[in-house]
């Protein structure tokens, strides 16, 4: 398995789920399945959140919700529709307040299939998560490298100009 | 199994507040209301349910979708949910709310979605 | 005049599984009033009953929520039954009650373990859901599923209880029961935890009558209305009393669902004992035609199911009225004067179920 470098936290928001994918993200955190295991932890604030897990599909109102939770969450972060609603809409596609799955709005990593979804899915796709977060960390952590140097120039630059 | 009384009673839209009020002193409380669509007419029931007896009074108004109806909020606060929700899904004419969420109990795009368009 | 300010309450928050967004108007630290906006999860599924037929809206029905699910199915199947006259055959009715109870029994625990996240003791919440995944392994062995059963079917039911399931479900009562005895007074003795609990959001006997509150949370607060004595299903044949308490707070409640998860086990061991042979369903003709209202008990309280069938194998309307959908009024009533602090317990105290509300 891969090596953990950093610790992940994970946020979950209910889009418009029957809580029964709700209800089995939080069984997956409790002592039986213990997804905290694999270096994550549950946090309810997005500011300080990795990964996004979501669940159930997207209404006109919730759709807002959403896409200003992912805004608030620093990069680099990972998605995780957990279910069939938050993957297509599932059995609510029809339905007519809803748009569909949660990539609707935001850009969706893992899909997570299952109705509800059961824990050992929803592990799965904690632990394919927890290892794309690493990689893009790394990528992340680069290109804050090669840059760092063009932002202070930018920065002085802007300061000498403004003196 | 315990006999009880679930039955539907017809009634005219202008006896509704009077009846509920009734209702109401006997000790029922509001069980639920609802509405319905079909073939162009909207129907509403106002189930009342007494605890002790285990009875369950149903209302049934048969109107057409302009009829104008009077809010039971001012003589059951919590009736406002369950007519909020009829005139958001079913454009159910309902004057007079305490509080009014003026289509906006759910905030859904589409208007009075159980109602066909066009009709 | 104190100054009055507005704290917008949700819908992402972190005590609450659940989005539910609140306006509330405090005064200093007290909550003058509370008025909710919902929505976030209305989906229009009752808007399905046009487009699916009849025996395809078990299955909507079972995800109006994934919590008390089965008491979903149930209910819809018993609504369309009565429309139907379709004699359930007695080996079905029993079969159900069990599962109902058994959800009711995972619902309760699921509840505990969120009241106490929701006072901020992490390890009693983990104890709870540990316990819960017992019920789990059982309601999995014998239903298949874990949270969604899918086993309700118009005229009965899918599956069966062998007799070695009969045996597992036995045992697992035994040890949850012996569980539940030891976390039964860090609940209701330990002396943090009765502090966050007692004299909170009172709620009074006429108070929740007058705001038609229904399930735990009006048992709590002395009003003695349990649908199970309508007696459908197989609770005719079941001997049980109805769980109340007076004190109408948050302690009071805590006490009334304790006492519903020993009343459970008690309901599904007399079931067991007295599960007949026979039939698993009835042969079900034809299409419905009629209108029926039914009330059952979920675990979170009265639910009822309102069918309106016109002979084809579309439905005209299916409607199904919460129990969360009836407290509402309840839980903005107890916020009135309570502390900022205490919202999130006072919310959780309802058992609010947001997915049920909107549907």
């Amino acid at each position: 398995m891969f090596q953990i470098k950093r610790s992940p936290w994970v946020l979950h928001y209910d889009g418009s789920s029957c809580n029964g994918c709700d209800i089995e993200v939080l069984a997956c955190l409790t002592p039986v399945y213990d997804a905290e295991r694999f270096g994550i932890i549950n946090t309810g604030d997005p500011m300080q959140a990795d990964i996004l897990l979501i669940t159930g599909g997207i209404n006109s109102q919730n759709a807002d919700v959403v896409k200003q939770l992912y805004d608030q969450m620093p990069r680099p972060k990972v998605v995780v529709a957990v279910g069939v609603c938050a993957c297509t809409g599932g059995i609510f596609k029809d339905c007519y307040n809803i748009l569909g799955g949660a990539d609707k709005v935001i850009p969706v990593d893992i899909y997570v299939p299952g109705c509800a979804a059961r824990p050992q899915a929803i592990i799965d796709g904690i632990v394919q998560a927890v290892d794309l977060f690493q990689r893009r960390l790394e990528k992340h952590n680069d290109y804050m490298k090669e840059h760092a140097h063009d932002k202070n120039d930018a920065k002085n630059k802007k300061t000498g100009t403004e003196d | 199994m315990a006999e009880y009384i679930n039955r539907i009673e017809e009634i005219d839209y202008h006896d509704l507040l009077e009846k509920s009020i009734e209702k109401k002193r006997q000790g029922y409380r509001l069980s639920q209301a609802c509405a319905a669509y079909s073939g162009g007419k909207l129907e509403l029931s106002y189930s009342f349910a007494d605890d002790e007896t285990l009875e369950l009074v149903t209302f049934r108004l048969v109107i057409d979708k302009e009829t104008e109806i009077i809010s039971l909020s001012e003589v059951i606060p919590y009736a406002a949910f369950y007519e909020n929700e009829m005139k958001e899904l079913f454009g159910v004419n309902i004057q007079l709310i305490e509080p009014d969420y003026k289509n906006k109990l759910y905030r859904i795009n589409t208007e009075t979605p159980f109602v066909p368009k066009g009709e | 005049m104190k100054k009055r300010s507005i704290v917008p309450y949700g819908p992402q928050h972190p005590v609450l599984p659940e989005p539910i967004h609140l306006d509330l108007v405090i005064e200093d630290e007290k909550i003058v009033e509370a008025i909710p906006s919902i929505g976030f999860i209305h989906r229009g599924l009752e808007s399905l009953a046009m487009k699916r037929d009849f025996n395809q809206m078990v299955y909507v029905a079972e995800r109006v929520c994934g919590i008390c699910s089965f008491g979903h199915g149930f209910g819809y199947c018993e609504a369309v039954e009565d429309i139907m006259k379709v004699e359930v055959p007695d080996r079905a009715k029993f079969l159900r009650t069990i599962w109902f109870e058994l959800s009711r029994m995972h619902s309760h625990f699921l509840w505990l373990g969120l009241l106490a996240d929701g006072f901020g003791f992490e390890n009693l919440f983990y104890q709870c859901w540990r316990i819960r995944e017992k019920i789990l392994d059982v309601l999995e062995l014998t239903t298949g599923g874990r949270v969604i059963f899918s086993v309700n079917k118009i005229g009965g039911v899918m599956k069966d209880i062998t007799p070695e399931m009969a045996v597992a479900i036995s045992e697992m009562l035994t040890s949850v029961k012996k569980e539940l005895k030891q976390i039964v007074p860090i609940f209701m003795e330990d002396y943090s935890v009765r502090s966050r609990l007692e004299g909170v959001g009172v709620l009074t006997k006429e108070q929740a009558h007058t705001l038609g509150c229904a399930g735990p949370f009006a048992r709590a607060s002395g009003i003695g209305a349990d649908m199970r004595t309508l007696g459908y299903g197989a609770y005719k044949e079941l001997d049980f009393e109805i769980i109340t308490s007076d004190k109408g707070d948050c302690y009071a409640r805590c006490d009334v669902r304790i006492r519903e998860i020993f009343q459970s086990i008690d309901l599904i061991r007399q079931a067991l004992d007295k599960l007949p042979e026979g039939e698993l369903a009835a042969a079900v003709k034809g299409n419905p035609n009629g209108e029926s209202f039914i009330r059952i008990e979920q675990p979170r309280g009265e639910a009822v199911y309102y069918v309106k069938a016109n002979g084809s194998p579309h439905l005209d309307r299916m409607r199904v009225r919460t129990p969360t959908f009836a407290n509402l009024a309840g839980l903005c009533e107890t916020l009135k004067g309570a502390d900022y602090a205490d919202v999130g317990l006072l919310i959780l105290t309802i058992d609010p179920c947001i997915s049920c509300t909107e549907r």
